[in-house]
């Protein structure tokens, strides 16, 4: 299906999974008790937050990332994307790490299951990184800097 | 043990396929998306409008429940203060998001499609994580 005025758009896939993503986390909060924030998650698996969630089971969630991913791969056949270059993506990262352990969350915990809940710190997060990831590409693309091949 | 591991790993690997399949693991389709002034991607908005939707609905079943059907009780976030620092982290999450159009769980779910590529991003992120940890004297 196709977007009036956005052929390169794919909603229908956008929405799955999207729904996917809110199953997810639905079942972690009514299964397990616990918010499906990636970055804290990541955190406590490798040792670098404290938290009461078990670490077999932080680990048990960052190793099922990958995995849903590779079975979507392989019944869709799809091509694997295009990354930035190895220098772009360790300076993103580390800008991504030190931001979301600084704002407690990232697109998963504020985006998805804080402003689900209405929480207002998550609405002020997802608010912030929203507006400066906006900003980010359009800055960039001013400047023509090209990170995708 | 296997309550503590199972729920997750099933959790970790619906939304590693969620995120798969809503595009969140391809960097030209996220930067579409935060490409506002330009050419526009929408997709991204039918991920975060289907995963919330999802999401609003198990709040309101929580509300109901005493305590999680396979565990002892709630360990949710109660804070609701604004701070400078989760503005701040957030603003540059958002940056670090726009550079390379990935955020962390895109991050290692795309280890399954590009594993150089997301190791990289990854462990960069978790050297970022520790950079705080250090910094703040916990470490």
């Amino acid at each position: 299906m196709n977007l009036p005025g956005f052929p390169d758009a794919a909603p229908l896939a956008g929405l799955g999974g999207g729904v996917l993503i809110g199953l997810a986390a639905a079942l972690m909060l009514l299964g397990a008790g616990r918010i499906a924030g990636v970055s804290g998650i990541a955190a406590r698996a490798f040792g670098l937050a404290e938290s009461s969630m078990p670490r077999a089971g932080a680990w048990a969630f960052v190793i099922g990332l990958p995995l849903g991913a590779l079975i979507v791969a392989s019944l869709t056949g799809a091509a694997a994307p295009s990354f930035a270059g190895p220098v772009t993506l360790a300076v993103a990262g580390v800008i991504v790490g030190i931001g979301t352990r600084l704002g407690s969350g990232c697109t998963s915990g504020h985006g998805v299951c804080g402003m689900s809940r209405l929480s207002q710190r998550s609405l002020v997060a997802t608010a912030t990184f929203m507006v400066t990831g906006f900003a980010t590409v359009a800055a960039m693309n001013a400047l023509g800097l090209e990170v995708l091949p | 043990m296997i309550r503590d591991t199972l729920v997750p790993l099933f959790a970790g690997t619906i939304f590693g396929a969620g995120l798969m399949l809503g595009g969140m693991t391809d960097p030209a389709r996220v930067r579409g998306f935060l490409d506002l002034f330009g050419a526009w991607d929408p997709t991204l908005a039918f991920v975060m409008g289907g995963a919330v939707l999802v999401m609003a609905l198990a709040w309101l079943l929580q509300k109901r429940m005493q305590r999680p059907v396979f565990a002892e009780g709630f360990a949710l976030p109660d804070r609701s203060d604004i701070t400078a620092r989760l503005v701040g982290g957030s603003a540059l999450f958002g940056i670090g998001w726009g550079i390379a159009g990935l955020c962390p769980g895109p991050g290692f779910a795309a280890l399954a499609i590009e594993p150089l590529s997301a190791a990289i991003f990854a462990a960069a992120m978790l050297g970022g994580m520790l950079l705080v940890r250090l910094v703040e004297g916990q470490g």
